[in-house]
Parts: C-alpha cells; structure tokens; sequence
C-alpha cells in the first residue's frame, strides 16, 4: 500500500490520527489541569473528525455518533471537569511528574509496542485506513500508562476517558463505525461515568483533603 | 549524477550561494522591522544589517591578549563552514552540484563544526561570560540536535534519499499529499530552528543582559571584521533554516530546469515564502517571552517528541504490508 495512491479523504483520517495521538502525548505530559482538560477536549475533537470524514464517505449513521462524540468529549465533559477544577479550586495547581522526560519516553516506547502487536493486523487485506488500528491501540495504551504513571485523580480520569477515544477511534476508522446503538450505548456509559467520577471526586477530597491518590495508600492519617 | 560537471550548473550553485550571502542581512533586517512595527515601533531601515556590516568590517579588529590563534581563526571558520552549508541547500533551482557532493546529514555536520568552534572561541579568553554563553549553547545544541537530525530521518524514509535536491524534488513530483509524518517533521523543525539560531524563545538576539544571553555571550569579546563574520555568520544560518523549511516542506515555485524564466520564477516564490516565514517568526517573538533556561529542554523534549510522533507515523501510517 502506497500513501500516493489513497484518497484525500483517507489522507486526511491519517492526519488527524496522529493529531490524536499526539493530543495523547500532550495529556501525558502536562502538569497544569485545566491545559490537560484542554488537550483531552482537542483529542475529542480530532476523534469526531475523523468520525465525520468516514461518514462523508458514505456511512450516514456516523454523522450522529460525530455529532455526539462532540458535544459529550469535546464539550460537555471537558466543561464538566472545568467546573468541578473550578468548585475544588485546583485550578492553578500543578502537578509534579517525577521524570518527565522518562514519562514521555516511556509512552513513545509503548507506541513502537502497539504497532509491533498490531502488525499482523495490518497485513489483513481490509479497508484502506487499517493502519490506523495501531495508533489507537497506542492511544488506548497510553491512557493506561497515564492511570498509572500520574498520582491526581483528575488526570488519571482524563487518562480513563482518551482509552475510550481510542477505542472508538479504532472503530470508526478500521471497520467503519459500530451499530449506532452500541455507539449510543457507550457515550452514555462515558457520560454517567464523567457524572460519577465527578461524586468521587468530591468524597475523597473531603475525607483526604487532597486529590493525590497516592496518600489512599497510607492506612492511617498521622502524618510520618 | 548527469549534472554533476557541467560548468553552467556549477555558476548556477556559485551564484545561489552568492544570493545565500546577500540576503541574509536582509532578512534578518526584515523580521527586526517587522518586530518593530508589531511593537509600535518605527524601527530600523531594511539596508540596516548591510550598513552594520560595513562599519564593523571598516573597524579596526581588538583582541585580547589573553587570546590564542584559535580566537583569531574562530570567525573564519565558523563563517566559512556555514557558508558550505548554506551552499548545499537548494536555493532557487532543485539541482544543484553541490548538492550531490553533500546530503543534509553532511550539512548537520558542517552546522555542528560551526558550532563546535564557536563554543570553543567563547572559552578561549577565559572571561566568566564566554564560558558561560559555551557551556548553554552546548545544552541547547546536544538537546536539538537529535530533534534535527530525527525530522532529517523522516523525510530520508519518505524521499528514500538523504539528498536534499532529491527530497525537494521527491515533494515536487508527489503534489498535493497530506502526510502526518511531514507535519510532524515541520512544526518539530520549526522548533529546532527557533532554538538553533538563537531566538525567542531559547535565546534573545536584541540583548545583552548577562543572565539571559547565549550566542551573545559567546561572541562578546570580538570587534572589528570578526564580529562582521560571526554577525554575518548568524545571519546566514537564520536564512539557511529558513530555505531548509520552505523549500523542503513547500517546494512550489521551485526551479525544475536553469531557464531564465523558471529562475525568476523560483526567485519570486522563494522571497515571498521567506517574507511570510519572516513574519510567522516576528509575531512569534512578539507574542512568546524568553523561557529560563532550564525550561529549555522542555521546549527541546517538544521538539524531539513531534520529530520522533513523525517518524513513528511515517512507519505506522505510511508504509503498509
């Protein structure tokens, strides 16, 4: 396969893959909260154009699950999380990465990882834009990696939400879309679980006075 | 190459490396007006640099005595091998001789020696500053030259040549091709160049306040016809990433043959390419203040990151079973 001899359209889905994964990147590294809101919002945005690209070739459902992908990843989450930064006053707080250079290193590692297990993927003869199977098998990597490495709850739920842009990014572009159902099925999953997450921010805050995940460790509250 | 001895194409390499010499004053000159005018500022004229230039060469050269031969060579060194350099990259027409003598990873190279004299020069008097500005422009260059030579691998692997005339030509034959891995390779570029020549946000070219500066630092104890060349010098690599970037990335315009005709034409759209790339950077240095220094590797970890996301999506996206 030759990148000459895709589409435009094709060529554009695989741009904004990687404009994706580098919006991956951008969360990993990011120590302020309301900028790693911001790139999660961006990766959502890149998600649904891609939705919208596959559509315009011929698929129509995918218009409602651009349409959706959005107004809930790019707008009304990304403004839930806002708001709750704001009402816990964090918004100027930074986090601090041990190593950040390693963080970032370590995620370009994973990327080379994913494609290694996605290469038998990519030999299957299927649609054009199946190489973006590795890309979002990275991002849903790197979303993992992003729950372990970082000690705030709030990024690690960032990190929770981009592997499910993976995911859906993985759809969408490999085997052109799930049926709308699951499609709905799994945004309101996403939803309800923004809504929760958002509770528990709230609770452990209020029992541990901080949304540094890592003093949960600790069984007893005397400071050592 | 069949090109490679004909004697007209030779002239043609002299007289773009001639051009090279010209206009690097003269847009250094362009992105310090339009800097002024975006601060309120009238500025200085356009022929500013040339008359800089002439003044300095008509002044009588000081040096230190604490000075060895190597502070006297330095200049001429640095100044030449940047000259080299500029001479292998395709300025007007996409074949060029000198361009199949060396690639752009023997270009790295000559930037590198450059540079490597350049600290050394700094270090030679034995004042606090010359020190200080070598050991910073040794941080900032050991960090972005990885990121170079990283987006210098990526389009290598898409062109299937190091050569420069050839990658030109390769982005010439391919018209309109959207690749993440180019974009990549560009805005990881961009970023190499900003911190490679020395301006906001790694290094400020307008000051010399002592905490902040690297290359003035460096070139604070020359005067007289060495500061010219090492000015001059500077001027020449600004330019020298400027074509880089503009005639890799957008070759269009560019001279395919030595007529008159597509000449002019390839002259036209390379002024207009680095007027428009002048006036990105001016904004940009308008806009960004100076980072401290030790955010500077962050900035160059940007940099390696987005040449290292285009190599990896040139392998991932590009090439298929």
């Amino acid at each position: 396969m030759n990148l000459e001899q895709l589409s435009l359209l094709d060529q554009a889905i695989f741009v904004l893959a990687a404009l994706a994964l580098l919006a991956s990147f951008s969360l990993l590294a990011q120590t302020r909260l309301t900028a790693a809101i911001h790139s999660f919002a961006w990766q959502g945005v890149m998600v649904a154009l891609v939705t919208t690209l596959v559509a315009l070739s011929g698929i129509h459902h995918l218009y409602v699950s651009a349409l959706l992908t959005l107004s809930l990843k790019s707008l009304l989450i990304p403004w839930m999380l806002h708001r709750l930064v704001r009402r816990l006053d964090m918004e100027s707080e930074a986090e601090s990465i041990g190593h950040p250079t390693l963080l970032v290193l370590a995620g370009a590692g994973l990327v080379i990882f994913c494609y290694w297990v996605a290469l038998p993927i990519e030999r299957l003869d299927m649609i054009s834009t199946r190489n973006v199977i590795a890309v979002s098998l990275a991002i849903v990597v790197l979303g993992l990696w992003m729950m372990v490495a970082r000690r705030r709850v709030v990024t690690q739920v960032l990190g929770f939400m981009s592997m499910e842009n993976g995911l859906f990014l993985a759809a969408v572009a490999s085997t052109r879309g799930m049926p709308l159902v699951v499609e709905l099925g799994v945004a309101f999953d996403v939803l309800v679980a923004a809504i929760l997450f958002g509770v528990f921010f709230f609770h452990i805050s209020e029992s541990i006075e901080t949304l540094d995940v890592d003093l949960l460790n600790r069984l007893n509250e005397r400071e050592e | 190459m069949d090109h490679f001895l004909t004697p007209g194409d030779w002239g043609l390499a002299l007289v773009q490396t001639l051009l090279f010499l010209a206009g690097a004053p003269l847009l250094a000159a362009w992105i310090r007006r339009v800097k002024s005018r975006l601060q309120n500022r009238r500025g200085p004229p356009l022929t500013q640099s040339y008359r800089d230039l002439r003044k300095l060469f008509a002044k009588e050269a000081m040096v230190a005595d604490t000075a060895s031969v190597l502070f006297r060579a330095a200049p001429y060194v640095v100044f030449g091998s940047t000259l080299v350099a500029a001479s292998v990259v395709p300025l007007l027409a996409v074949s060029l001789p000198t361009a199949a003598v060396a690639d752009v990873i023997v270009l790295v190279g000559f930037l590198a020696l450059a540079r490597f004299f350049l600290a050394l020069a700094g270090m030679d008097v034995g004042t606090a500053f010359g020190g200080m500005g070598a050991s910073r422009e040794m941080l900032v260059s050991a960090l972005a030259e990885p990121a170079m030579l990283m987006a210098v691998f990526t389009l290598a692997m898409s062109a299937h040549s190091t050569n420069l005339s050839s990658m030109v030509q390769f982005n010439l034959d391919a018209g309109l091709v959207l690749r993440p891995s180019f974009l990549f390779a560009l805005l990881g570029l961009l970023l190499v160049a900003v911190a490679e020549t020395g301006r906001i946000p790694i290094d400020n070219p307008a000051t010399h306040l002592e905490l902040t500066m690297i290359h003035e630092a460096m070139i604070l104890e020359y005067s007289g016809r060495h500061l010219a060349l090492m000015e001059w010098a500077s001027q020449l690599k600004l330019m020298l990433y400027g074509v880089l970037i503009v005639n890799v990335f957008l070759p269009w315009g560019i001279a395919t043959d030595t007529g008159m005709a597509s000449l002019a034409q390839g002259l036209l759209a390379l002024v207009a390419k680095l007027l428009l790339l002048g006036l990105l950077l001016a904004v940009a240095e308008t806009v960004l203040a100076k980072m401290r220094l030790f955010r500077a590797p962050h900035y160059l970890n940007l940099a390696f990151l987005l040449t290292l996301l285009g190599l990896f999506s040139h392998v991932i996206l590009e090439t298929g079973a």
